[in-house]
């Protein structure tokens, strides 16, 4: 059985994503150190979530250097990134090239399911910065929407909201870790 | 733009779905986690819970019922009805609810809407707005507001709020279409995406709707049958609205 962590920073779709986890038949672990999966879930705001992530900043860094694989969602992949332009400029994790920006789009925030090329797979996104990397590897409407660096894989559609889709996701991203 | 969404919305009561016309004459119609579990399973893109008795033991209630659709709901939702703090809208976010919705609190104190955004992120934050004439309606929509419809919608966007969600009351329960001129004034005075509320009878009304705007909250609609749910979402598709 896969073990998964997730980092908590006092915001964020944590019981979202726990049972969502738990669904795919992962036992959940407090251990962000040692979980075969990582996960830095987000809803919420860059600083408020960098402040409260503390010591556990170091651990996921250390997990990028080591190779162990981390999954970030939302704001979990802005926050992964060098900086984020949010509330006035943030300092990032910086284990993924790049930074967050205020999304440009039609309407903001960027809120329902929108297809992610290559695939065509339609999946669930709420936000209002997006990420600007190199490390992109997939798009939706010209936005990042994953997001691939080392053992880094950070997504910009919520899969534990997302449906069968979603979870078909996560399934993979549990079959790695 | 993300695909136009479909939103099922179930009233809630001390912790069950109950049925009403213009918010009066209500009725037990079901379980909100199996209603919302089949809107999901029928092809729903969200799902809104309005708490409508709001009163403090229904307060503890409405968590109960987030945390149980959380439990067995993959879609996201929404909850809404007697929210008047942060804390009371960080309890229902932690249970597993992805938005809240706020309506006659924000009118009585507008700096909630700033709270709740720096706390929960604007993407939390749907205002729910009842108007009638052009005119926002408050307390279920028994009081006149005093404010303008559309000067409020700005007001919101302006203090952070995420989302909108207008509901016309005089359409509300009546099945004859959308109030489509109000909604298009609302789509070109702010940019946050808008859901319709109040009005749907059939396909074409709803697909009406979906072109001013980003959504549509289905109700009376619905009757509570989420295999009208599938049949709508195959005759907007004839029609050819881009559903999920």
């Amino acid at each position: 059985m896969k073990t998964v962590a997730i980092a908590r920073y006092g915001a964020g779709n944590v019981r979202s994503v726990e049972l969502a986890m738990r669904r795919l038949g992962a036992e959940m672990t407090d251990d962000l150190e040692r979980a075969d999966l990582a996960v830095l879930p987000g809803v919420g705001s860059a600083r408020s979530a960098m402040d409260g992530l503390g010591p556990a900043a170091d651990v996921l860094r250390a997990r990028q250097a080591a190779g162990r694989p981390i999954l970030g969602i939302c704001l979990g992949l802005q926050l992964a990134l060098d900086e984020s332009e949010e509330d006035g400029g943030v300092a990032g994790l910086g284990i993924v090239p790049g930074r967050a920006v205020r999304l440009q789009a039609e309407r903001v925030p960027r809120i329902g399911w929108a297809r992610v090329e290559p695939g065509g797979e339609a999946y669930w996104f709420a936000h209002s910065y997006e990420a600007v990397t190199d490390a992109t590897v997939a798009t939706s409407e010209g936005h990042a929407a994953i997001v691939e660096h080392g053992s880094f894989v950070g997504v910009q559609f919520h899969p534990e909201k997302s449906g069968i889709a979603g979870q078909r996701f996560l399934e993979q991203c549990l079959s790695r870790g | 733009m993300p695909l136009p969404r479909l939103i099922p919305c179930l009233d809630v009561a001390g912790g069950r779905v109950v049925k009403g016309v213009r918010f009066r004459q209500l009725r037990d119609v079901g379980d909100p986690v199996e209603l919302g579990a089949a809107y999901s399973d029928g092809g729903a893109d969200e799902l809104v819970f309005l708490d409508i008795s709001a009163t403090i033991t229904s307060r503890v209630a409405a968590a109960g019922v987030a945390a149980r659709v959380a439990e067995h709901v993959t879609i996201p939702f929404t909850f809404g009805g007697g929210i008047r703090s942060v804390a009371d809208a960080t309890t229902l976010l932690e249970a597993g609810a992805d938005k809240i919705s706020i309506n006659s609190a924000a009118l009585a104190r507008p700096e909630l809407i700033e709270e709740l955004a720096r706390a929960l992120g604007s993407q939390a934050v749907v205002v729910a707005i009842d108007t009638e004439g052009g005119r926002v309606r408050s307390h279920a929509a028994t009081r006149d507001a005093a404010r303008d419809t559309v000067a409020w919608a700005q007001e919101c966007e302006q203090r952070g709020a995420g989302e909108l969600l207008v509901t016309s009351i005089d359409r509300d329960g009546m099945q004859d279409g959308y109030d489509l001129d109000q909604l298009a004034a609302l789509r070109d005075a702010v940019s946050l995406p808008v859901i319709a509320s109040g009005g749907a009878g059939n396909a074409r009304h709803v697909a009406e709707a979906l072109e001013v705007s980003q959504a549509a909250l289905l109700a009376s609609i619905l009757h509570e049958d989420p295999a009208r749910l599938v049949s709508l979402r195959t005759e907007l598709k004839e029609l050819g609205v881009c559903l999920r």
